[in-house]
């Protein structure tokens, strides 16, 4: 597995992919919170990292699926995966290899921005002025939120050898998954009613409560439970080939 | 015994790609694998290495059921996919070095430096895989194939679209591996077979057709001996009808070709009479009946 493990990363490294990945991400948060006034924390007179833990599920949502599109679509376009699926390692291995290198890469993209929290954290007046738990509880929930979009994006596309294909459904997928509920509650009829179990259905519902800085065992059993699925789907889709 | 299989079938949808397949080869042995495109051979290399598994059928590879027991099978056994599907961004090194950690080789350095040597490419090393020359690149997916030390290498068209250097090259790679180790290699070209191996098992439409020394194939199904005789003197059709035996003959400017029952001995025949009415042979030899028209005659659709 790990073999599986360190070639992804050499490959996110060592081609353009990984790099464009983390300035796309650091250059669009930058903007937002530094830069452009309608954001920026500079402007917006309290010492908080919430434009940073607002936007990025935004920026995730789009890099994440381009990351994770060519995990198993490139394998089955090159025709690799027969080599890789006759040497000693078993589907789950592949799987999970390839998973933890998309997640670790994404982790090292967030890992910048803790500058940003120490920037706030010095600036505040008094110095220290921030909710450090929120800030916390949100990075937790924000790798997790990255962990499941990962989990989405490599099922995507084990589904295609069309990279574009398998970008696109891991964009939709995701998409659904992170917000639809939180709209879908909306709807009249079940105002009132459901509209809150449907929204706890979605991952927003369940992000925004570990933003806050309490990690909910609930909050943390849904999440794994989400990527468990669809690494599991992922597996499921690769042993298809002997039914 | 290092393969066997037993009674293979597998279908795709409608269309039976194996059908009651069986045969067996000992350790050591070197087998080509041949048959026309689309006549299962790459299925049946697939269910050999647990890619796919059969729909009917028993396959034991290096004492491991394929279905079973695919992760043990998958340590013995050496496999080069059709079309070598390679890493195209990776190099040399850093791939074979991949390969080694899959297989958890104790170490891997040394058994990628000396994988690097035994396939020649030393000067290689650090290209990418990408930008290597057809012939280079088969010898990465030798290399991968055999870094582990296999007990047999199953290999699907390794020699397919090389030129003839290095057609010889990697069939040289192939017949020192066969010293000691079982192949199972594929190919639809009967005189690469000829070259490396003694035993051919030919395959058409998921059945197999012949399955012996590549030797008595050819023997085996001529019923008829063709002489080639060129004589520095002139000689008329009929004094050469009046060789025994002489089934029938057909003349080209200088040289003749006469045919015999097979096991008449129709050389020494031919050589007495030359010897009787003393002409000088230019060309004496027995016509090898080619060994395409075999394969053509054992997998022409019937």
């Amino acid at each position: 597995m790990w073999a599986i493990y360190r070639k992804e990363i050499i490959a996110f490294l060592s081609s353009i992919t990984g790099y464009l990945v983390i300035s796309v991400f650091l250059v669009l948060l930058g903007l937002f919170m530094w830069v452009f006034p309608d954001t920026s924390v500079l402007h917006y007179n309290y010492a908080t990292l919430a434009q940073l833990f607002d936007l990025s599920p935004f920026i995730f949502l789009f890099l994440i699926p381009a990351i994770t599109m060519r995990t198993f679509s490139e394998e089955f376009q090159a025709g690799t995966i027969e080599l890789l699926s006759t040497k000693p390692l078993t589907d789950f291995k592949i799987v999970m290899g390839k998973y933890l290198a998309v997640v670790s890469l994404v982790i090292f993209a967030l890992l910048p921005t803790l500058l940003y929290f120490y920037s706030i954290y010095d600036l505040g007046s008094p110095r220290g002025n921030i909710d450090t738990g929120a800030v916390w509880g949100s990075y937790f929930g924000l790798v997790l939120l990255g962990a499941t979009f990962s989990a989405i994006g490599v099922f995507a596309s084990s589904l295609s050898s069309n990279q574009i294909v398998a970008f696109l459904l891991a964009v939709v997928l995701s998409f659904l998954l992170y917000l639809s509920f939180q709209y879908l509650s909306k709807l009249p009829v079940f105002y009132a009613s459901i509209d809150d179990s449907i929204q706890s259905m979605g991952m927003e519902y369940h992000y925004a409560s570990l933003s806050k800085g309490l990690i909910d065992s609930r909050d943390l059993i849904y999440f794994f439970s989400l990527i468990g699925f669809f690494l599991f789907c992922t597996q499921i889709k690769l042993s298809s080939r002997r039914w | 015994m290092s393969i066997q299989v037993h009674e293979l079938t597998k279908i795709y949808g409608e269309q039976k790609a194996l059908d009651n397949v069986s045969f067996s080869i000992p350790e050591g042995e070197v087998v080509g694998f041949l048959g026309p495109n689309g006549a299962g051979k790459s299925t049946c290399m697939k269910i050999l290495t647990a890619f796919i598994p059969p729909n009917a059928g028993r396959a034991e590879v290096a004492g491991h059921d394929v279905e079973n027991e695919s992760l043990e099978l998958r340590q013995k056994v050496g496999y080069l996919p059709e079309h070598n599907p390679l890493y195209l961004d990776m190099y040399v090194k850093e791939f074979l070095h991949f390969i080694a950690r899959i297989h958890q080789l104790d170490r891997p350095q040394l058994r990628v430096r000396e994988m690097i040597g035994i396939t020649g490419l030393d000067r290689e090393e650090n290209k990418k895989i990408g930008s290597l020359s057809k012939g280079y690149r088969q010898r990465v997916g030798l290399a991968q194939a055999m870094i582990h030390d296999p007990e047999v290498l199953i290999l699907d068209e390794p020699t397919a679209g090389l030129d003839p250097n290095q057609l010889s090259e990697i069939r040289k790679l192939i017949s020192d591996f066969g010293k000691n180790k079982t192949v199972l290699f594929s190919s639809h070209i009967m005189q690469e077979v000829q070259a490396i191996c003694d035993r051919v098992i030919i395959i058409n439409k998921g059945k197999i057709v012949a399955d012996e020394n590549i030797d008595l194939l050819s023997r085996n199904r001529d019923d008829t001996e063709v002489v080639r005789l060129k004589l520095k003197e002139a000689v008329s059709r009929k004094q050469l009808e009046s060789i025994p035996e002489v089934k029938n003959l057909t003349v080209n400017g200088e040289s003749y070709e006469l045919v015999f029952d097979s096991n008449s001995g129709g050389v020494e025949k031919v050589f007495q009479w030359v010897n009787e009415n003393r002409f000088t042979v230019l060309h004496l030899e027995r016509k090898e009946s080619s060994l395409e028209d075999i394969f053509q005659l054992l997998t022409k659709e019937s």
